[in-house]
C-alpha cells in the first residue's frame, strides 16, 4: 500500500542521565518516560502495570524523587537524572533495600517489586514516615496483587531504622 | 515413607533477578525488528460488525497491517482445535473468527505497527459500524432462566443425603438466607502479554504469560496447524496470574497470527482496561438453608447455587462440596445451576469455587451458631467432619482442630464476649469473627528430569510455572534435599514447553505434583549413580541395595556406616562421564484414591467498624494452616499472607461493576476496581500447625495457594456481625452497605 | 495518544499567547491527569505547552499575612512546606489524603485544581458523556452512579470534582491567581469551579487562554481547629466518596467563625455560606453540628446507587466538626 502520511509526531533532542550514564536521545514527543525506558533503552526493570498512574509499578526516581514514569513525557525531562531499579546496585552489591526485599521475602511474582523498591528508597529520602502506619500509608501508591504488604512494610521500617543510626 | 520435618526457610532463588529488574516477563523480550500489536475491542455486547474501516490507520507510515475478521488468515474450524487444557465444555471463543459479537470488549482487530505509540494511535483511527442486538447481562434478571449444564467442568451435584427438606422442616433452629458476591477480576500486576519471536525457518518461539507453557503450545498447534517442533513456548517469569493464565488469552492468538502472517516478531500486551475483557470469577447467588437441633447438632444443609457463565461455554466450579467436606450432617442437598449471560466465559480465579462456596457456608454457619446460642467456634467443633462425607472417604490427614486451638490461642478468642455489639473503642465498634476452610491437595501426574554434571551441579527441570508461588525455590530445595546437595548447587528450570510435561500450575497442586516428580527423578538419579558407583574398582558400595544408602553432603554413602561413601562427582569422574540424567513420570499412588486429601485453615479476624462513616478496618488476622509438610516456611508464609490480602479484597473491596445498559464492566481500571493497598493491611499472623501425611504424596506437602484465602472473607464478614450485630450477605461490604443497613 | 506538537515555554506571556493562538492547545505541568486522559483519547490536544520552565514554584508569605502557593509547586512540596504545615494544616492534610506519594511529587498545585472528573463514563469513549462529548447524553444518570454527585448536578451531568486539595482551599477561601491576554486576575475558590448546568464540558471559570500562576491563601488558616476527613473505599490511594474540610475559629467552646466544604458530592467543592453562619456564636456541640449538616445537604438529590452519600455526607460533616472542635463522642 502506498503511504501518504509522514511520521505524525514531532521529535525533540534531549539529554538524560540514567543510572549515571548520559544518554543523548531524539525522542518522539508522545513517548512517556516509561516507554522510553522499556522500549527504547531496554531497561525493562521498570514495569508497566496500568499505564494510568493507578498501580505504581513504573515508579522511578527522577532527580531523587519517586514518580510514576507512565504519567510523564520523556521530552519534559531534558537534563534530568533518573534512577531505575537497574541502577540501584553499586559495584555488583545490592542496595540494602534490595537485599532486604530478598531476605524478608517481600515479593512473590516480582512484577511490582522494582516499583516498590524505588518507592521505598524515595520514601526513605523524603524522611516523612516515622511510624508503621505512616509507612503503610506512604507505600500505598504501590499495589501488590500477591499481597506482600506485610513484608514490604517490615523492609521499609528496618531501612528507616538503619537510616537513623 | 514421607519426609516429615518442615523444609528450611530459604530466600527465593530467583530473588536476585526480581529485585534488580533482570527478571524478564512475557512482554519484555525485544528481538530485532519487533513489531507492536494493539488490540481494538468491541464497544457493544451483542450483535455483529457491519463494517470495519481501517484505511486511515493503514495509511500511516509505520503501520504494517490491521487484522480483522475480514482479512485474517484461514484458521482451524473445529472447536476441538481451540480447546485448551482448561477449557470448560462448550465452544471456545475464537478471536477474529467472524463478524459476530458475543460480549463487550471482544477483540475485533489487531493493529500492527513499528512502534507502540504509533500502533496505539493507529488503533484510534479504526472505526466500526455495528448492528446491535439486545444483550442480557443482568444476572438477577436472568436467574429465572438458570439451567443445568450438560457437563460440569468441576463437580456435578450428587444425589441428596437423607431427607434434607423434612429434616430442615422438623429442626428446632433454622436459617435460610441468600449470599451473593459480584464478578471479580484477577488483575495480576503484569498485564497479559505475548511476544512471538519469528525465525527464518518459519518456527516461532513465544514468550507468553501462562500458567503452563504446554497449554499455550497445544493451543497454537491446534489453531494454526503448527507442528510441535515449530512452536516453543516459554514463560520463565510470570508477573502473577491467580488463574488468569490458566487459559491462553487472546493476545497470544493475535500476536502469533500477526507474526506468522507478517513473518516478523510481534508483541501484544493488553492494557489494564483490557484486563476486564476476558475471564473473571463468576458472580454467584447462593441460598443456604441450614438447620440444627436444640443442642447445636446440624440436621440439614441445603445449598442452592446459581453461577454466571457465558453463552458459548458452560463454566462451573466447585462451589458445592464444602458443606460436606467441612461438616458432618446426615441430611444434605447441593444444587448448582448456571445463568447464561452475554459476557466472556468466567475463569478460575484464586480458590475457584472455594472462595465463593466457603464464604456463603461459613457466614451461614455463623448465623446458625447465633440462633442456637453457641460460640461460633464451639458450634463448628461440634459439627466437625471426621470424614469427608462428600466423597465418603477418610481424610489422609486433618489437623483442623489444632488450627482452631492454636489460632484461637494466638488470637485470644477466649476473651471474646459472644454477644455482638459489645466491644467499642472511640468511634469504632470492634468485632471478632472466625471461619474455617479447606482446599483440595491432590497430586497430579507430572514428569521431571534431573541431570547431575561432573562439576557437582544438578539441573532439574519440568514444564511447570512459577507465578510468584515459589516453584523455582521449593523445587530446588526438594532436589537439593533428595540429592544431599547444597541449594546453591541446584538449578531448577521451568516455564518451557520443551521440558518434561507438567500439569497446569493451578489449584495448589504444583508443590505436590511437581515436587513429587522432582523427588522421584532425583531418587532415580541416585539409583543410577549407585549402579555406576558399584562398577568402580574397589567401590565401598559394592552389592549394597539402594535402600541401604543415602545421599548426603554430596556423597552416596551407607546409612549405617557413613564412612563407606563415594562423592557423587567421583562416581561420574571414575566412569568417565560428564553427566548423568534421569527422567521420571510420576503418578499419584493408588492408595490416594481411598482418601479425601485436603489442606485446612482456621481464620480469626478483628475488625473495627465506624458505623457513622461506614468504614471497616481489618485490624488483626490470624490464619492457622494445616498444609502438610511445609517445604519452605518463608515462601509458604508469603503464600498465606497473599491469600489473606485477597480475602480482604473479596470481603470489602472487589467488584467488577456491570453496566447493564452497555453490557460492559464499567469500572474498568485500577482506580475503579479496588484491590487492597498497603494501608488496608495491619497485623497479620500465620501459623503452620504440624501435620504429617504420608498418603498425600511422597514429599508430604499440600499446596498453599488457595487454603490461605478461602476462609478469610467469611471470617471478616462474621467479625463485622460481631462488631455491629448486623448481617451482611452481599459482598463486598462497602461503605454504602454499612450505612444502609439500619436494622440491628 | 493523538499526535500533538510540543513546546517548552520560558515565559508566562509566551504561554498565554500560545494558548490563545494555537488551536486546541493545553498547558502541561505535572501531566498526571492530562496524559492519562490523552492515552485513552478523552483529551486530544493538538498542542502542548510545557510550562515547567516557568518560575512559578515558590511558596512564600504575602503582605498582610497570607501565603502564596506557586502554581508549579508540587503537591508534595506544598503539603510538607513548613509554612503550610504550621499555618494551614488543613490544606496539608487534604493534599496528603489525595493520590499517592509518587503522584503528589509530580502533580502541581495548578494542575490539581484543573484535574478532570473520575466518572467512569467520562473515561470510556464508548459511552455517552456530555462532559467529554457535548450533546451525547449522560450515561451515569441511569447507569452506575455510586460515585456521583448529590448536589448541584444537572440532567446533563452528575459528575463530581475529584480533588481533595480543592476542598480544603474552598474552606480556606483561597483565591486562584491567573494570567490571561488581558492581564492577571484572582478568582475566589467559590467561583473557580462551576456547576455542570447545560455545558458540563466546562469544568471551571478559568478562561481558555488563562494560565494559573498561583494560589493565594488568606491570613486565617484555622491551625487551631481544623479537620479534613475523607471517606473512601479503601484506606488509601482512592478518590473520596465524601470528604469534609472544616476550619473553625473558637473562643472556649464557642464558635466564632466556621468554614466548611464538602468534596465528592458535586461538580465543585460544596460550600453553603448561609449554613456556616448558623454556627457563629454557637457552642460546639453535636446538635448544632447536626443543624449545619442538615443545612448543607438541603436540596440534595441522589440517584440509584448513591443514596448513601446524603447520609454519609451529613455524618461525616458532624464528625469532622467534632474533630475540629476537639469534641469526643
Amino acid at each position: 500500500m502506498e503511504k501518504n502520511t509522514p511520521s505524525p509526531i514531532q521529535k525533540e533532542s534531549i539529554m538524560l542521565t540514567i543510572n549515571g550514564t548520559v544518554h543523548r536521545l531524539e525522542v518522539e514527543v508522545w513517548t512517556t518516560l516509561l516507554d522510553l525506558l522499556r522500549e527504547r533503552l531496554k531497561l525493562t526493570g521498570t514495569k508497566k502495570g496500568c499505564d494510568q498512574g493507578q498501580c505504581g509499578a513504573c515508579t522511578v526516581l527522577l532527580d531523587g524523587q519517586r514518580i510514576n514514569s507512565c504519567l510523564t513525557l520523556a521530552v519534559m525531562h531534558d537534563g534530568s537524572e533518573i534512577t531505575t531499579i537497574e541502577g540501584l546496585a553499586q559495584n555488583g552489591k545490592l542496595n540494602p533495600v534490595q537485599q532486604a526485599f530478598i531476605d524478608r521475602d517481600a515479593f512473590q511474582c516480582g512484577y511490582c517489586t522494582p516499583g516498590q523498591i524505588c518507592s521505598a528508597i524515595g520514601l526513605i529520602q523524603e524522611g516523612k514516615a516515622k511510624t508503621k502506619a505512616e509507612v503503610r500509608e506512604l507505600m500505598s501508591g504501590n499495589l501488590c496483587r500477591c499481597g506482600a504488604y506485610t513484608h514490604i512494610t517490615e523492609v521499609v521500617l528496618e531501612a528507616l531504622e538503619r537510616s537513623r543510626t | 515413607m514421607a519426609a516429615t520435618k518442615n523444609g528450611e526457610a530459604r530466600n527465593r532463588v530467583d530473588g536476585y533477578q526480581k529485585v534488580t529488574g533482570q527478571a524478564k516477563y512475557a512482554g519484555e523480550w525485544q528481538p530485532p525488528g519487533l513489531l507492536h500489536g494493539v488490540v481494538l475491542n468491541s464497544t457493544i455486547a451483542k450483535g455483529k460488525i457491519l463494517h470495519i474501516e481501517t484505511e486511515k490507520a493503514l495509511q500511516l507510515d509505520g503501520v504494517l497491517q490491521v487484522f480483522t475478521h475480514e482479512n485474517r488468515p484461514p484458521l482451524a474450524h473445529y472447536d476441538k482445535s481451540y480447546q485448551d487444557l482448561d477449557a470448560p465444555p462448550g465452544t471456545p471463543f475464537r478471536p477474529l473468527f467472524d463478524n459476530k459479537i458475543l460480549f463487550n470488549m471482544q477483540p475485533i482487530a489487531l493493529v500492527v505497527a513499528e512502534s507502540l505509540e504509533l500502533a496505539r494511535y493507529a488503533a484510534s483511527l479504526v472505526t466500526v459500524n455495528y448492528e446491535k442486538k439486545q444483550h442480557e447481562v443482568d444476572f438477577e434478571k436472568q436467574l429465572q432462566h438458570a439451567f443445568i449444564p450438560k457437563d460440569y467442568k468441576a463437580v456435578a451435584p450428587p444425589e441428596p443425603w437423607g431427607s434434607p427438606a423434612e429434616a430442615y422442616h422438623d429442626a428446632k433452629h433454622r436459617l435460610s438466607a441468600t449470599y451473593t458476591h459480584p464478578s471479580q477480576h484477577h488483575h495480576p500486576m503484569e498485564p497479559h502479554a505475548s511476544t512471538v519471536l519469528w525465525e527464518e525457518n518459519g518456527r516461532i518461539t513465544v514468550y507468553d504469560k501462562i500458567q503452563g507453557a504446554l497449554n499455550s503450545q497445544k493451543y497454537l498447534m491446534g489453531v494454526f496447524g503448527l507442528a510441535q517442533e515449530d512452536v516453543r513456548v516459554l514463560s520463565p517469569f510470570v508477573g502473577g496470574a491467580f488463574g488468569s493464565g490458566l487459559r491462553p488469552q487472546y493476545q497470544l492468538f493475535l500476536a502469533t497470527m500477526a507474526a506468522l502472517e507478517l513473518r516478523c516478531s510481534v508483541r501484544v500486551v493488553l492494557s489494564r482496561p483490557q484486563m476486564f475483557s476476558f475471564g473473571h470469577r463468576p458472580k454467584t447467588h447462593q441460598r443456604f438453608s441450614l438447620a440444627a437441633s436444640e443442642d447445636g447438632q446440624l440436621q440439614a444443609m441445603i445449598q442452592e447455587v446459581y453461577g454466571e457463565t457465558s453463552r458459548f461455554e458452560d463454566y462451573s466450579e466447585n462451589v458445592i462440596s464444602w458443606p460436606l467436606v467441612l461438616y458432618n450432617c446426615a441430611n444434605a442437598s447441593l444444587s448448582y445451576k448456571l445463568v447464561g449471560l452475554d459476557v466472556y466465559t468466567p475463569l478460575d480465579m484464586r480458590a475457584p469455587g472455594g472462595a465463593s462456596g466457603i464464604f456463603a457456608l461459613e457466614c451461614a454457619m455463623d448465623e446458625l451458631a447465633y440462633q442456637v446460642g453457641m460460640n461460633p467456634l464451639d458450634f463448628r467443633l461440634k459439627n466437625y467432619a471426621e470424614k469427608d462425607q462428600f466423597e465418603d472417604k477418610p481424610f489422609s490427614s486433618k489437623e483442623l482442630r489444632e488450627c482452631f486451638r492454636q489460632g484461637a490461642e494466638k488470637f485470644g478468642w477466649k476473651n471474646r464476649p459472644n454477644q455482638p455489639r459489645t466491644m467499642q473503642e472511640g468511634h469504632e465498634l470492634i468485632g471478632w469473627g472466625l471461619a474455617n476452610g479447606a482446599w483440595e491437595a491432590n497430586q497430579k501426574p507430572a514428569h521431571a528430569k534431573a541431570v547431575l554434571a561432573v562439576d557437582g551441579k544438578l539441573t532439574v527441570s519440568s514444564a511447570t510455572a512459577d507465578i510468584g508461588t515459589g516453584t523455582y525455590t521449593i523445587m530446588s530445595q526438594v532436589a537439593a534435599e533428595t540429592m544431599g546437595l547444597e541449594l546453591e548447587q541446584v538449578t531448577f528450570k521451568l516455564g518451557d514447553s520443551s521440558l518434561p510435561k507438567a500439569p497446569l500450575e493451578g489449584g495448589s497442586a504444583t508443590a505436590s505434583s511437581v515436587g513429587s516428580a522432582v523427588r522421584e527423578a532425583c531418587r532415580q538419579l541416585g539409583k543410577k549413580l549407585l549402579e555406576l558407583a558399584q562398577e568402580v574398582d574397589g567401590s565401598p558400595l559394592k552389592d549394597i541395595p539402594f535402600w541401604e544408602v543415602e545421599m548426603e553432603a554430596g556423597q552416596l554413602r551407607l546409612k549405617k556406616d557413613p564412612t563407606k561413601a563415594m562423592a557423587l562427582t567421583d562416581i561420574l569422574h571414575q566412569n568417565q562421564k560428564d553427566s548423568l540424567a534421569a527422567t521420571i513420570d510420576s503418578q499419584p499412588s493408588e492408595e490416594q484414591d481411598n482418601y479425601a486429601i485436603y489442606s485446612h485453615s482456621a481464620v480469626f479476624v478483628e475488625v473495627r467498624v465506624d458505623e457513622a462513616l461506614g468504614t471497616v478496618r481489618v485490624s488483626r488476622m490470624v490464619n492457622a494452616i494445616a498444609g502438610g509438610r511445609i517445604l519452605n516456611p518463608k515462601t509458604a508464609k508469603s503464600q498465606i499472607l497473599g491469600g489473606m490480602v485477597w480475602g480482604v479484597g473479596m470481603a470489602l473491596e472487589e467488584e467488577s461493576v456491570m453496566d447493564t445498559h452497555y453490557g460492559r464492566f464499567i469500572n474498568h481500571d485500577l482506580a475503579g476496581y479496588h484491590i487492597p493497598v498497603n494501608a488496608d493491611l495491619q497485623e497479620l499472623d500465620v501459623i503452620f500447625v504440624e501435620e504429617e501425611d504420608d498418603i498425600v504424596n511422597p514429599i508430604g506437602a499440600k499446596g498453599l495457594g488457595e487454603v490461605g484465602n478461602v476462609a478469610v472473607a467469611p471470617a471478616i464478614v462474621n467479625a463485622i456481625f460481631h462488631a455491629t450485630g448486623k448481617r451482611f450477605r452481599d459482598l463486598p461490604v462497602t461503605v454504602d452497605k454499612i450505612l444502609e443497613n439500619d436494622e440491628v | 495518544m493523538k499526535p500533538f506538537s510540543y513546546q517548552k515555554v520560558m515565559g508566562i506571556t509566551e504561554a498565554v499567547s500560545d494558548l490563545k493562538e494555537k488551536n486546541q492547545s493545553y498547558i502541561i505541568a505535572g501531566g498526571t491527569n492530562l496524559l492519562d486522559l490523552m492515552k485513552v483519547h478523552v483529551m486530544q490536544p493538538q498542542h502542548l505547552i510545557d510550562i515547567n520552565g516557568l518560575k512559578l514554584h515558590d511558596i512564600s508569605e504575602r503582605d498582610g499575612g497570607g501565603l502564596h502557593l506557586g502554581a508549579l509547586a508540587s503537591n508534595a512540596q506544598t503539603a510538607y512546606h513548613p509554612l503550610v504545615e504550621g499555618r494551614y494544616p488543613l490544606l496539608s492534610q487534604a493534599i496528603l489524603a489525595g493520590a499517592s506519594a509518587q503522584l503528589r511529587n509530580k502533580a502541581t498545585n495548578g494542575g490539581n485544581l484543573l484535574q478532570r472528573t473520575r466518572c467512569s463514563y467520562f473515561y470510556d469513549n464508548s459511552t455517552s458523556c456530555n462532559k467529554r462529548e457535548p450533546e451525547s447524553g449522560c450515561a451515569a444518570l441511569h447507569g452506575y452512579n455510586r460515585d456521583h454527585a448529590i448536589l448541584g448536578h444537572s440532567e446533563h451531568c452528575i459528575a463530581t470534582h475529584p480533588s481533595d486539595m480543592a476542598v480544603a482551599l474552598a474552606a480556606l477561601e483561597a483565591r486562584v491567581v491567573a494570567t490571561g491576554p488581558d492581564g492577571a486576575r484572582s478568582i475566589p475558590m467559590a467561583d473557580f469551579h462551576r456547576l455542570p448546568s447545560n455545558n458540563p464540558q466546562v469544568d471551571s471559570n478559568l478562561e481558555a487562554e488563562e494560565l494559573i500562576t498561583g494560589i493565594q491563601l488568606p491570613p486565617e488558616g484555622f491551625a487551631e481547629h481544623y479537620a479534613y476527613l475523607k471517606v473512601r473505599d479503601r484506606a488509601s490511594y482512592s478518590f473520596a466518596l465524601v470528604s469534609v474540610a472544616v476550619g473553625l475559629r473558637m473562643e472556649g467552646n464557642t464558635i466564632l467563625k466556621a468554614r466548611v466544604a464538602l468534596g465528592g458530592v458535586a461538580h465543585k467543592p460544596w460550600r453553603v455560606p448561609g449554613a456556616e453562619e448558623l454556627l457563629e456564636g454557637k457552642e460546639a456541640d453535636r446538635e448544632n453540628f447536626k443543624v449545619l449538616s442538615e443545612a448543607y445537604l438541603t436540596g440534595s438529590e441522589a440517584f440509584k446507587h448513591n443514596k448513601f452519600k446524603i447520609k454519609l455526607a451529613k455524618q461525616t460533616l458532624v464528625r469532622a466538626l467534632m474533630q475540629a472542635s476537639n469534641l469526643k463522642l
